[in-house]
């Protein structure tokens, strides 16, 4: 059967991405850009046999989320940069309990209330170290509205995969922009469920240390009686302050993701093959980027683009890669620095890095770009 | 106690609270009500917050979920939520449900949904080694509060009653053997539940406010509960200083899970 | 001849803390500070169940002799 075919908004596809992928559970808080996530999933849930939960703050949100997916069932929140920060507790509740759940933040201009209907990109560094203490994360960054649908589904895969909290950042341009998507009627992706168990009940262990990296998750219910619990813990679940157990803990954490890089990590590449004046961007500033980069090739210099999309955990390989044949990197955000630190960390000093910074609300233009790449070439 | 064997989890005994600290006399009666109740083992969901009380989670023989700082109940209406076939029931502290989860706390009676919540009231934060709550009668003392409490506290079930909740009691730990009979009629609610126990930390709150032994603050307990009953015939000023226990409010209301379901089914054409 | 009731203190679980001895109506327990208390006069228990269910440790045990039932 042909695919359906529908104008959408960016959040509007994440919901249809997240419905795609078997999303039984909203919980949420309104908060501009991303509200529509909730509106719209407050509509369709209770048609698929979902529910949707409007919570009386963003941590409650988180924490129901949480609560949602012990139960087995896929669930998600969606947000914007104040209540992506009241979120981080629990999030890194998530992620330390091995809970998959997705988390969407539609950013905004920040700190604080800052500018709730303007496009930024100031919440890069926080999906990476919001939550306090030492953890790995997943997060992916799409930069036009049919991405907006797939990396959702992604998301929810990556999430059950790993056993971990997934975040989608998404730029307030990409949630409200239209553009055309095409909806199959079977979602293209193949569509992946957290490991299960497979031992006894007795047996069973939450955080087993010998079931590879991503030992399987039972659910609430089913009786296993398991405990989960936010202080550090072995693999029985239950605390521990032993060093040695939380070493296997903190090791396994890291591991689980650090191991399957090329599993997790997602980018796109234009014009690379001969480039000898690279530009990074992700996001809608990716979409600038793009066009400078062929307006750049149109007068003869060779730009090529780097658009990571999974922009957590960090591809160095997307920069080590082409390091050492590029004269210049141009790296360009919606912020006054934040990516661009990873990108000159990973270089190594193998490639001067030029940056394009702004932070004012407003999208960066190509030809700002462009008058980078000119300074450089 | 007998019952341990089938619903404590051996491994983690003893459990960690100081001696004669009232939480252990407040869990043993939740777990005879859940005996009580005949409530399906595997269908039973303990979730608690951070502090001394929520401690009690992992020692029972349950799916249990330990979560953050005043966060239990917005966990457990998620589990409630996503499975409202689960006896869900949060266990939680005077500092944990009513200062950082308050209005966790006052939006779960105002959904009624259906969780059976037992607060553990000592009138201190334990676990960090005692400062004052909104539980702690002004004039008391606490690390926090070196000069005697000036900051007024909550009657918690009134809170309870007022924000929606269907089903509020209080006991006391002294009250032990009476316990879990609330604690059963708060499990078979179809609705939010909220069982107040008061208990005694002879460690922080005891020994700051010269109250004695543990002994002696049972029998605290003892000489100022008041039955609901017999507190109807008592004036204010008698009521004082007194702790109103029994079966305080208990009425009926849409559960939010079964609004839920009746949507759907509305919406899928079922009804 | 009223039932009997064997009476038992865990002493693994026991913290010493003397509420089960405080509170017995017939002086079962023995209780010096410090140490697990004693049952020493079980044959005056009535099975009243206080001691057990007061024990904030889950350290007591109540049981009907001959009799399978608990509290």
């Amino acid at each position: 059967m042909s695919p359906t075919v529908k104008l959408l908004q960016g959040n509007e596809a994440c919901v249809e991405g997240a419905l795609a992928a078997g999303v039984k559970f909203f919980a949420g808080y309104p908060i501009t850009p991303s509200t529509e996530i909730a509106e719209l999933l407050a509509e369709r849930l209770p048609l698929v046999g979902g529910r949707f939960m409007q919570m009386e703050d963003e941590i409650a949100s988180m924490a129901a989320v949480i609560g949602a997916s012990l139960t087995g069932t896929k669930a998600m929140t969606a947000t914007s940069g104040p209540g992506f920060s009241l979120k981080q507790e629990n999030l890194g509740f998530a992620i330390f309990t091995e809970i998959p759940c997705v988390v969407v933040n539609v950013m905004r201009g920040g700190p604080s209330t800052g500018l709730p209907t303007s496009p930024a990109q100031g919440d890069v560094m926080q999906a990476r170290w919001g939550t306090h203490g030492d953890h790995p994360v997943i997060a992916v960054y799409p930069a036009s509205v049919p991405e907006a649908y797939e990396l959702t589904i992604k998301a929810f895969n990556l999430s059950e995969k790993y056993r971990t909290p997934v975040i989608m950042l998404m730029d307030e341009v990409v949630g409200h922009m239209r553009e055309k998507v095409e909806l199959p009627d079977v979602p293209q992706i193949p569509i992946e469920e957290r490991p299960r168990p497979t031992v006894s009940k007795e047996n069973y262990l939450p955080y087993d240390n010998n079931q590879g990296d991503v030992p399987p998750l039972a659910n609430f219910g089913d009786g296993y009686h398991f405990h989960v619990t936010g202080l550090t813990h072995d693999q029985t679940g239950f605390p521990t302050s032993a060093p040695a157990k939380a070493k296997v803990l903190y090791e396994r954490l890291h591991r689980k993701i650090e191991n399957n890089l090329d599993d997790i990590l997602m980018w796109e590449t234009k014009d690379m093959e001969d480039a000898e004046i690279g530009v990074l961007a992700y996001g809608s500033t990716a979409r600038s980027a793009a066009r400078a980069v062929s307006l750049a090739r149109e007068q003869g210099i060779k730009a090529g683009l780097m658009r990571p999309i999974t922009i957590w955990p960090f591809p160095e390989k997307l920069i080590t890669q082409y390091a050492s044949q590029l004269k210049s990197l141009v790296v360009a955000e919606m912020n006054l620095g934040q990516y661009v630190n990873e990108v000159e960390r990973a270089a190594q000093g193998q490639v001067p890095i030029k940056r394009v910074l702004q932070a004012n609300g407003e999208l960066i233009r190509p030809d700002t770009i462009l008058q980078a790449i000119m300074e450089v070439k | 106690m007998m019952l341990a064997e089938k619903y404590l989890r051996d491994a983690m005994m003893p459990h960690m609270w100081c001696p004669g600290c009232g939480h252990g006399i407040i869990l043993q009666a939740v777990i005879r009500a859940i005996d009580k109740a005949g409530l399906e083992h595997d269908k039973t969901v303990i979730v608690s917050g951070i502090g001394c009380s929520s401690r009690a989670s992992g020692y029972m023989n349950f799916d249990t979920l330990h979560t953050t700082h005043g966060r239990a109940l917005p966990f457990a209406s998620g589990i409630k939520m996503a499975n409202p076939d689960l006896n869900v029931i949060v266990l939680t502290g005077d500092g944990d449900a009513l200062a950082i989860g308050g209005n966790h706390f006052i939006h779960a009676c105002r959904r009624n949904i259906d969780i059976t919540t037992v607060i553990f009231n000592n009138s201190i934060y334990g676990m960090t080694s005692g400062q004052y709550s909104p539980m702690t009668p002004v004039g008391q003392f606490a690390t926090t509060s070196p000069y005697g409490n000036i900051d007024r506290n909550f009657d918690v079930c009134e809170l309870a009653k007022s924000a929606g909740a269907t089903y509020v009691a209080r006991s006391t730990a002294y009250h032990a053997p009476s316990m879990p009979d609330l604690i059963v009629k708060a499990i078979n609610n179809k609705g939010f539940s909220v069982v107040e126990a008061v208990g005694q930390c002879p460690t922080y709150y005891g020994r700051r406010n010269k109250l004695g032994s543990p002994v002696d603050m049972l029998n605290w307990q003892k000489e100022h509960a008041v039955n609901v009953a017999a507190a109807a015939h008592l004036t204010p000023e008698q009521l004082a200083d007194k702790l109103i226990i029994g079966e305080l409010h208990n009425s009926s209301a849409p559960e939010f899970t079964e609004k839920y379901d009746q949507l759907v089914a509305r919406l899928q054409g079922r009804e | 001849m009223g039932r009997k009731f064997a009476v038992a203190i865990n002493p693994k679980w026991c913290k010493k803390c003397g509420i089960c001895a405080a509170f017995c109506p017939r002086q079962v327990f023995t209780h010096k500070a410090g140490h697990v208390p004693e049952i020493t006069a079980e044959e005056k228990c009535i099975g009243c169940n206080q001691c057990e269910q007061r024990c904030p440790d889950f350290a007591v045990t109540v049981r009907g002799k001959n009799d399978e039932s608990d509290s």
